[in-house]
C-alpha cells in the first residue's frame, strides 16, 4: 500500500512539471500574436484594438524572453502559486476552486448514473447472453456511443426539456440543472462500461469455478455474489479509472452546452483568448485529478483482489 | 437483484422529485445573451454592466444616435473644441449612499483613463471640478465629438468607494437603477433595484444575467420559460422561434455594417478598378435573404440608416453585376487563364480572408463571398481566426481581406471613429489599410472643427460620397439584432446602440 503512494507521489510531481512545461511550450507554439488574443478574451471582439494588446502586452511583460517567463512560472509552481488570470485578472486557485466545484459535481452525478445504468444492464446481459435483452442492450450501446456526447445532449433536451417541460434547458442553480448534464454525461460513460460488465459477467457465469460453487449446492443468489460480482468489479473498476480521461472530453462539450460553469468551460476560454496561467493551472488540477483517481483505483484493487496483496 | 432494484427505484424517484423545471420567479427578470462578464472593471466588461444598467455614463443616447442627458444634465465647449464644460445631475447618490459630486467625477475618468477603451485615452490633458457640480474637460486637440466619447462604458462613473490600491476594482458601485446583488464570473449577474436612483425607479425588483453560450441554448431557454429576455439569436433560431405563441421576435436594426476590409498595399487591390469589381460581384441580396433571412438589409455604404447625417439616403440599392465586374478586371489588365482564375503578368489573382467564430453567420457569408468571386476569377481562400487576428495583422501588414461585423455603437458620433480611422494612410484597425484619399482626409479634419451645421452637413456628404467611390472597405449588409422575448415581459423595447436592456422600464405580467 505505501509503495503503490510513494509511487503515485513521485508520478504527481513529474505530471506537474512536464504538463505545466507542456502547455506552455504547446501555447508559445500556437500561431498568433499572444498579446492580442488575450486583450481579445479581456475587452471583447468590439474593443480589441493595437492599443489594447500594447497595453496587455506591457502590463505582462510578454515582450520579455519565454525561458524567463517559463522559469518565473516554475519558481511560482515551486512556491505553491499558480499565478493570476491573464484575461479576468483574478488568482486562478480562486477561479479553479468555483470551476472545479461544478464539475466534480457534474463528474460525480455522471459517474453515480453511469453506474446506476451500466451494472445492473450489464450485469443481465451478462448473465442472459445472447438473448433479446443482450441484443437490445448492444443496440442501445452502440447507438449512444456512436454518437458525439453534443448531440445525446441535445436529444435529451428536445425529450425532457422541451417535449415533456420536466427539466430546465442550460444553466445552474439548483437541483433540477444538474440532472440533464450529468444523464447525459452518465449514458455515454454506461454506453461502453455496461459491455464491459456484460462480458466479465459472462466469463465469470461460464467458468469452472461458477459451475463449481453451483454443482456443490449454492443457491444462484449466493453464487453470484460470492463467485461473479467480485470477479466482474475488478476489471470493470480498472475500465472506469481509463474512462475518466474520455470524462474531460465528454465533460468539456457538454459544460458549452449546458452553459454549466465547470472546468472544461474554463480550459476551452483559457486556450483561446491564450490564458496561460489558467491553462496551466486547469491541466495541473486536470493532472492530479488523475493521479488521485488512479491511486484510488489501485488501492480499491489492492483491497478487492487478493492476487494482488500476496504478490506485493 | 432485489438491492438493485431498490436503488433503482431510489434514484427514478429522485430524478422525478427534482424533475420539474423551475419557472422564473415572479419578481425577477431573467436575460440570457452570449456576453461574457469575466470580471467588474469597466474597461473589460463595462458593457455588460451598462446593459444591466447598474452603471451610467455622462452622456446617454437615444434610438436615432443624438447625445441626451445622463448624469450630466447640459454641456457645451469653448470655440475651439478644446475645453468643455459639463453641468452634472443633482441629487445623484451611488449604491453606496454617496452623493456624485464632481470630484467623484473626476477621479472616476482619472481611472477610465488609464486603461484601454475604443478611442484615444490621451485625448483628456486635464479634468478639473470648478464646484459641486460643474467639471471642465481640457483636451490636447480640438475634438468635436467629444461629448459622444462620454457615452462609451468605458468612461462610466463609479463611487470612490469602487477603488482599492492600484485603482483596482474592489465592487462595482454605480448610480443605475439596480445595484448588483451577486456576481459569479463569468456566467451570471444578479442584481436588485436601487430605491434611491435619480430617475424613475424600476418596477422589477431583481434582474439577472445568465451567460448562455451557445444560440441553440438561449433560443431553448426562452421557448420553455427560463429566460425572459435572450439576444443574438442565429438566424434558424429565429425561424424556429416565430411560430411559437409565448415567444416574441424582433429584429432591429442597429449601426453594425458587415463589411470586407481590403489591404490596399497589395498590388491587386489597390486599383481601384478591382475592389469594384469585387463588390459587384457580391449577391447581396442573396446573402441578406438566404443566410441572415433579413431581406433588404443589403448595404450599399458603411452607414447604415440608422445613422443620421452619415447615411447617404440616396445611394441605389447595389445589385450583382457579374458581367460588369468581369470587363472591369479585364480593363486592369487581369485575365482569365484556362484554370477559370484571372492572371496579370503570370500572377494569379488570388486572396486570403480571414473571419472569425464569435459571430456563426461571418464564416457563411464569407464561403458565400468566396464562391461568388470565384465566378469572376477571383480565388479566395478563407481562413477562420479569433477575431483579434484582425487588429493584429492590420499592424504587422499580412492581413489581405477580412470579413468583419463593425461595430460603429461604440462611439455615437460617427465622427469620432470617422477621425481615427479614415485621416491617414494607416487608417484603423477594424478600417481601412494603406488607403489614402487626401480630400476626404482634409474634409474630415475640417470636420473636426466645423461650427456651422449646415456646411457639416454638407461635407459630410461629400466625404462619404468620395469614400463610397473609393471603395477602401467594401460593405456588404447592415446588422439586424434578433432577439425573443417571452410574453409575459411587458414594455419591451431594443436599444439599437446596445447600452442598455432597459429593464428598469419593463414590468412583468403576474
Amino acid at each position: 500500500m505505501r509503495q503503490i503512494l510513494l509511487r503515485r507521489l513521485l508520478q504527481a510531481f513529474l505530471m506537474a512539471w512536464s504538463v505545466g512545461t507542456l502547455t506552455f511550450v504547446l501555447v508559445r507554439l500556437l500561431p498568433g500574436d499572444m498579446a492580442y488574443k488575450i486583450a481579445a478574451g479581456r475587452y471583447g471582439d468590439d474593443a480589441v484594438n493595437t492599443a489594447a494588446a500594447q497595453a496587455v502586452a506591457l502590463e505582462l511583460g510578454l515582450d520579455k524572453p519565454a525561458i524567463n517567463q517559463y522559469f518565473a512560472w516554475l519558481w511560482d509552481l515551486v512556491s505553491l502559486d499558480l499565478g493570476d488570470s491573464l484575461v479576468t485578472g483574478a488568482p486562478v486557485i480562486y477561479e479553479l476552486q468555483i470551476q472545479l466545484g461544478y464539475s466534480v459535481v457534474l463528474a460525480g452525478w455522471g459517474i453515480l448514473i453511469a453506474a446506476a445504468i451500466a451494472f445492473p444492464v450489464g450485469i443481465i446481459s451478462g448473465l442472459k447472453a445472447n438473448s433479446n435483452w443482450d441484443k437490445t442492450a448492444l443496440t442501445t450501446s452502440a447507438f449512444i456511443r456512436s454518437q458525439p456526447v453534443f448531440c445525446l445532449g441535445l436529444l435529451l433536451i428536445f425529450i425532457f426539456a422541451m417535449e415533456l417541460n420536466w427539466l430546465p434547458v442550460a444553466g445552474f442553480g439548483g437541483g433540477a440543472y444538474v440532472i440533464l448534464p450529468s444523464l447525459t454525461l452518465g449514458l455515454s460513460l454506461a454506453a461502453i462500461s455496461n459491455r464491459i460488465i456484460r462480458n466479465a459477467t459472462r466469463q465469470a457465469k461460464e467458468s469452472a469455478y461458477f459451475h463449481f460453487a453451483q454443482v456443490k449446492g449454492l443457491p444462484f443468489y449466493r453464487a453470484f455474489n460470492r463467485h461473479i460480482l467480485p470477479n466482474i468489479a475488478i476489471p470493470t473498476l480498472a475500465f472506469m479509472g481509463i474512462q475518466l480521461i474520455g470524462l474531460v472530453e465528454g465533460v468539456i462539450m457538454i459544460e458549452s452546452l449546458f452553459a454549466w460553469p465547470g472546468i472544461g468551460h474554463g480550459l476551452s476560454h483559457a486556450v483561446f483568448a491564450r490564458d496561460i496561467p489558467m491553462l496551466q493551472g486547469t491541466a495541473l488540477i486536470m493532472g492530479f485529478l488523475f493521479v488521485l483517481v488512479n491511486t484510488m483505483v489501485d488501492i480499491s484493487h489492492y483491497l478487492l483482489d487478493p492476487r494482488v496483496r500476496e504478490t506485493r | 437483484m432485489n438491492s438493485v432494484k431498490r436503488w433503482l427505484t431510489i434514484l427514478m424517484a429522485c430524478l422525478f422529485a427534482a424533475a420539474c423545471a423551475p419557472a422564473p420567479p415572479e419578481n425577477t427578470i431573467i436575460i440570457s445573451g452570449p456576453f461574457e462578464p469575466v470580471n467588474q472593471d469597466t474597461a473589460t466588461a463595462g458593457y455588460i454592466f451598462t446593459r444591466m444598467q447598474i452603471i451610467e455614463t455622462l452622456v446617454d443616447v437615444d434610438d436615432e444616435g443624438n447625445l441626451t442627458p445622463g448624469l450630466a444634465i447640459n454641456w457645451h465647449p469653448d470655440e475651439s473644441f478644446t475645453q468643455w464644460h459639463f453641468e452634472l445631475r443633482p441629487d445623484v447618490y451611488f449604491h453606496d449612499g454617496q452623493p456624485m459630486t464632481a470630484q467623484s467625477v473626476v477621479n472616476s475618468l482619472r481611472v477610465a483613463m488609464g486603461k484601454p477603451a475604443p478611442f484615444n485615452t490621451r485625448l483628456i490633458k486635464h479634468a478639473e471640478a470648478l464646484s459641486e457640480r460643474e467639471v471642465l474637460f481640457t483636451l490636447t486637440e480640438p475634438f468635436r465629438p467629444f461629448p459622444s466619447l462620454l457615452s462609451n462604458y468605458t468612461t462610466a462613473i463609479l463611487s470612490p468607494a469602487t477603488f482599492g490600491t492600484f485603482n483596482r476594482i474592489k465592487s462595482l458601485i454605480g448610480t443605475g437603477p439596480y445595484q448588483i446583488e451577486d456576481f459569479e464570473p463569468p456566467h451570471n449577474i444578479k442584481a436588485r433595484r436601487f430605491d434611491n436612483y435619480w430617475g424613475e425607479p424600476a418596477t422589477i425588483e431583481k434582474a439577472e444575467y445568465i451567460t448562455g453560450h451557445r444560440s441553440e441554448t438561449r433560443a431553448l431557454m426562452v421557448r420553455t420559460g427560463q429566460a425572459d429576455i435572450v439576444y443574438n439569436l442565429d438566424p434558424s433560431a429565429v425561424s424556429s422561434l416565430s411560430t411559437n405563441p409565448d415567444v416574441k421576435v424582433f429584429s432591429t436594426p442597429i449601426p453594425r455594417t458587415t463589411q470586407i476590409k481590403l489591404n490596399l498595399a497589395l498590388p491587386s487591390l489597390s486599383d481601384p478598378k478591382v475592389r469594384q469589381a469585387l463588390s459587384l460581384a457580391l449577391d447581396r441580396t442573396g446573402i441578406a435573404e438566404g443566410i441572415l433571412r433579413v431581406p433588404g438589409v443589403e448595404a450599399n455604404q458603411l452607414f447604415g440608416p440608422t445613422m443620421g447625417v452619415w447615411h447617404l439616403a440616396t445611394a441605389p440599392t447595389p445589385t450583382q453585376q457579374l458581367d460588369r465586374a468581369r470587363q472591369l478586371l479585364d480593363d486592369a489588365g487581369w485575365h482569365e487563364g484556362d484554370d477559370g482564375i484571372r492572371y496579370r503578368n503570370h500572377h494569379p489573382l488570388e486572396l486570403e480572408m480571414i473571419t472569425y467564430a464569435n459571430r456563426p453567420e461571418l464564416i457563411v457569408i464569407a464561403t458565400a463571398i468566396q464562391d461568388q468571386w470565384a465566378q469572376i476569377g477571383v480565388n479566395l481562400n478563407v481562413e477562420m481566426e479569433n477575431a483579434s487576428a484582425i487588429p493584429s495583422g492590420h499592424h504587422d501588414g499580412t492581413l489581405q481581406t477580412a470579413l468583419m461585423a463593425r461595430n460603429y455603437a461604440n462611439i455615437p458620433d460617427p465622427l469620432g471613429i470617422m477621425l481615427a480611422d479614415f485621416t491617414s494612410e494607416q487608417g484603423g484597425d477594424w478600417g481601412p489599410m494603406n488607403w489614402s484619399n487626401p480630400d476626404v482626409f482634409s474634409g474630415l479634419n475640417e470636420l473636426a472643427e466645423e461650427t456651422d451645421d449646415a456646411a457639416y452637413q454638407r461635407t459630410v456628404t461629400q466625404v462619404m460620397t468620395a469614400i463610397q467611390n473609393d471603395l477602401p472597405l467594401i460593405p456588404v449588409v447592415f446588422y439586424v439584432q434578433q432577439s425573443a422575448v417571452s410574453a409575459r415581459v411587458k414594455g419591451f423595447s431594443f436599444d439599437p446602440y446596445e447600452r442598455s436592456f432597459r429593464i428598469s422600464t419593463m414590468q412583468l405580467e403576474q
